[in-house]
């Protein structure tokens, strides 16, 4: 595919006005950067990032750091960070949430459940997937939604650039039901989801050693076979589940499957658990805002949930952003975080851990620690040159790369925009402004 | 769709598909607070409040004025004075330093569901939508509101929402008659009606009603066919307004109040060409409208609705959840602002009514970064004054100034910021929310007893 790249309008800022864009993975040195590695440590001043082949060669203080690689762009001070990563989302596999036929999160006729697999059908034309792009993301776990099973298949890391190859990493993990919501799909009750869960993970044992009779099996031959790698811990189980209890009884589950490699998703009542979360070394991607009982598995939702799992030494990213809560407004998700720092008895995070919330955790959740979303040496040349702080509202990417490539930031919204600038129809209609 | 994704029941269609419209009734007057003709009064009074000087703070008071290190006073539930550092502070005032914070007048969520489809959002609580026919301006949103819905006591302490409209859903063409709050809790929902306020009735065009009705294979399953329910509708009720109106008729007592100009419309509407069509309806049968609610393409429109004089409650970037919402841009509020149209930052939601001043702030920079300057103290009017206007409170509230309402935020940094929080929120004066005093927070009845015991433990 062909990777060249306009150069976008909002890149032609007075401060970095002038340079020459790079047509593919270009060598290049930003410096004098307000540079925010993504790691959790808090912003420098006249910091450096040196891009080669499209990995990070170095990030860090120009003291620190002597080569200069390729072109050199004077950042003039601006906001350097990570690209964001977006985790539990749905881009690209949607153009309308509401149009039924654009939607392809959902197989909810379909006979199959694990082995369905969302990399076979990202569209990286998606406007959402361009929208995100010029909002600052350029990684995202892309997640099915449940059909009419807990186990709603197989998801996949994609970058976002402005090309055919979407795909970073596929079948990077199944993702399960549980709570209120698998109840109703296992049957109707808890109880139905716990027995459903364990019958599919005993026949995966099975089948991978041999003595899965399909004919007096639930699952079919291409769903149990999908779920081998679950239960070796070779593919990531993502665990939606909001609960205390519910939290509880799945970290219980490793007794019995110990080679399962956890993630939870949700967990608005983790807050509860976060001890036991923390010393049984389970990350989570959990919804940075969620306050209210929206349902009775989230009675004990707070704005502090994510600063108190933390605190206590889990893991957690920023995720599940699809819909209305769009990617692009990871950041101010995590800005709202660092806000709550000042709020008395409220829990919340400093700038650097909630900068990294939204990078270099989710990435690190996804198993692609030190490959993507942080600019440490090796990493994925995903890097973004911000008009002001990167976590505050009135902030925006002026230059967004992709693995060292620099990235369209127009879409349909910004057509729609310059169309629409003024309302002048005196020469021709509207539809003549193109 | 966030984590609700995985839910397995829930609205078909992101919010959109839950909301519905509202009706009014007709009767000689439409004031909410109660009178002969006005039944299910409002009961609501103040809390008692001590006479409050704020210093120091930058104040935007909702006019579009700004003032540095200003002072705002207030006393007996009134805004006494506001001016600048050399206001004179009567005796016996308390004085709150505001130095490096801000201050801003109470803010008013003009599109709430709170109570109606309260959390948790289970089917036993879902009140918004009486989709049983495609009009129904004889239902009153006011008697499906919950007041126990903890959602109210995140929106004062989070958001600083001091005043908010619940609406009927978006199921219907003409949904029924809305309710205006004090987002002070109560008992019983008419100890929260905003004493004075009209009622609004909420009307829907585009996909909701054409796809939940024509789904039934009733009229209506198409635009036109929207159209021409309403259209039947304001013919019969115009026939029965003309009238001696001696016979009770709910529905018929809500469209006349709208023909009489007590009742004002709220109209959920998408595209453009639906909202010219729309106006011209409220042309054709002598009604305006108050605000297009959704108004995701107004931008499109910005001279026919300054002309029109109607307002676009918008959200700040929601676009691409349903087809009619296809073409929302982030920089719909700063155009309108730019074309001379009123707009009105809104939520239609339970999580966003928490952060109407973060969305504000988005939108306004989204402007700013094509050339459209809107300063702060005139942003913060599309969440306050813009819409009292909107919903016909303005008298009363959405600004600082002598004789209003004292509905005040004092907000620890700058309200459009990420990083600040309300820190304290008076309304009428009282003192409802302060973050330094745990026990000044309220927790609904069903949250008592459980973990977390409302977000206060």
């Amino acid at each position: 595919m062909n990777r060249l790249v306009k150069l976008p309008l909002l890149a032609l800022t007075a401060a970095l006005a002038g340079y020459t864009l790079p047509a593919r993975a270009q060598d290049f040195t930003i410096v004098n950067a307000k540079l925010a590695i993504g790691d959790g440590s808090e912003p420098i001043d006249n910091g450096v990032v040196e891009i080669r082949g499209g990995k990070v060669v170095s990030a860090g203080p120009a003291a620190g750091s002597a080569t200069r690689t390729g072109t050199v762009l004077d950042a003039e001070g601006a906001w350097v960070t990570p690209g964001i990563f977006a985790a539990i989302t749905d881009i690209g596999l949607v153009d309308v949430g509401g149009v039924d036929e654009s939607n392809d999160t959902r197989a909810s006729d379909s006979p199959f459940n694990i082995a369905l697999d969302v990399s076979t059908s990202i569209n990286p034309a998606a406007q959402d997937i361009g929208v995100s792009r010029a909002g600052g993301v350029t990684r995202a776990s892309i997640t099915p939604s449940p059909g009419d099973s807990i186990f709603a298949g197989q998801g996949a890391i994609i970058d976002l650039g402005a090309d055919p190859n979407a795909v970073t990493m596929p079948r990077a993990f199944q993702m399960v039901i549980l709570g209120e919501g698998g109840a109703r799909l296992a049957g109707g009750s808890r109880v139905a989801t716990n027995v459903a869960l364990r019958n599919a993970l005993r026949e995966a044992s099975e089948f991978a050693s041999g003595t899965w009779e399909g004919e007096a099996a639930l699952l079919t031959r291409a769903d149990v076979a999908a779920l081998v790698p679950v239960i070796r811990g070779e593919q990531k189980l993502y665990i939606y589940v909001e609960r205390a209890a519910d939290i509880r009884a799945v970290l219980a589950m490793r007794s019995e499957f110990p080679k399962l490699d956890m993630v939870l998703i949700g967990a608005s009542e983790g807050w509860m658990v976060a001890d036991a979360l923390a010393a049984a070394n389970v990350p989570v991607i959990a919804e940075a805002l969620d306050d209210l009982p929206a349902k009775f598995e989230q009675l004990a939702a707070t704005q502090s949930n994510v600063g108190r799992m933390v605190a206590a030494g889990v893991k957690v990213a920023i995720g599940g952003m699809t819909g209305t809560e769009q990617p692009r407004n990871a950041t101010q998700y995590a800005g709202n975080l660092v806000a709550l720092s000042r709020v008395p008895r409220a829990a919340g995070l400093t700038w650097g851990q909630a900068l990294a919330a939204i990078t270099s955790v989710p990435a690190s959740i996804s198993g692609m620690d030190g490959k993507l979303g942080s600019l440490t040496a090796g990493a994925a040349g995903d890097v973004v040159i911000w008009d002001g702080d990167p976590l505050e509202l009135s902030s925006a990417p002026l230059r967004v790369f992709i693995d060292g490539v620099e990235q369209p930031v127009d879409n349909h919204q910004t057509r729609l925009r310059e169309r629409y600038r003024d309302l002048d129809e005196s020469d021709l209609p509207k539809a003549y402004d193109w | 769709m966030r984590f609700r994704a995985f839910a397995v029941v829930g609205c078909a269609m992101a919010l959109a598909a839950c909301s519905t419209t509202g009706g009014a009734d007709g009767v000689n007057s439409a004031d909410a607070s109660g009178s002969a003709d006005a039944p299910y009064p409002s009961t609501y009074e103040a809390y008692p409040g001590a006479p409050t000087a704020l210093v120091g703070a930058t104040v935007y008071d909702g006019t579009g004025g700004r003032i540095d290190s200003g002072t705002v006073l207030f006393s007996g539930g009134k805004v006494v004075a506001v001016g600048g550092p050399d206001l004179a502070i009567p005796a016996g005032y308390t004085r709150i330093d505001g130095a490096g914070k801000f201050v801003t007048p109470g803010v008013i969520d003009i599109h709430s569901h709170l109570g109606n489809y309260p959390t948790p959002s289970v089917d036993a609580h879902s009140d918004g939508n009486e989709a049983t026919s495609p009009t129904t301006p004889e239902v009153w949103a006011e008697h499906s509101v919950w007041p126990q819905d903890p959602g109210f006591s995140r929106a004062l302490a989070n958001g600083g929402i001091t005043s908010l409209q619940i609406l009927p859903g978006s199921a219907n063409l003409t949904g029924g008659r809305t309710v205006t709050l004090k987002n002070v809790p109560s008992r019983t929902v008419q100890g929260m009606k905003f004493p004075g306020a009209p009622y609004g009735m909420k009307m829907a065009c585009g996909e909701n009603p054409k796809r939940v009705y024509g789904g039934r294979g009733r009229m209506p399953s198409t635009r036109m066919g929207n159209f021409a329910v309403n259209r039947q509708m304001w013919l019969d009720a115009k026939e029965y307004a003309d009238g001696d109106r001696k016979k009770r008729d709910l529905a018929k007592e809500t469209l006349a109040g709208v023909l009489d100009g007590d009742i004002l419309i709220h109209n959920h509407c998408y595209r453009a060409d639906e909202m010219a069509l729309v106006m011209d309806m409220a042309k054709e049968f002598g009604y305006t409208v108050s605000a297009f609610h959704h108004a995701v393409e107004s931008y499109k429109i910005g001279d026919l609705l300054k002309e029109n004089g109607v307002c676009s409650a918008i959200w700040a970037d929601w676009y691409g959840f349903k087809m009619e919402s296809y073409d929302g841009i982030p920089e719909n509020a700063a155009l309108l602002q730019k074309a001379g149209a009123c707009v009105v930052i809104h939520s239609d939601d339970e999580n966003g009514i928490q952060r109407l001043n973060q969305e504000a702030a988005k939108a306004q920079a989204a402007g700013r970064r094509m050339g459209i300057e809107i300063p702060d103290a005139e942003v913060v009017s599309w969440l306050t004054l813009n819409a009292a206007k909107a919903m016909g409170i303005d008298s009363m509230t959405g600004s600082l100034e002598a004789g209003k309402m004292a509905d005040v935020v004092l907000w620890n940094g700058d309200p459009l910021s990420v990083y600040s929080r309300p820190e304290k929120v008076w309304i009428d004066g009282a003192l409802m929310y302060d973050y330094d005093d745990p026990k000044r927070r309220p927790v609904s009845d069903f949250e008592l007893g459980q973990p977390g015991e409302g977000d206060v433990k």
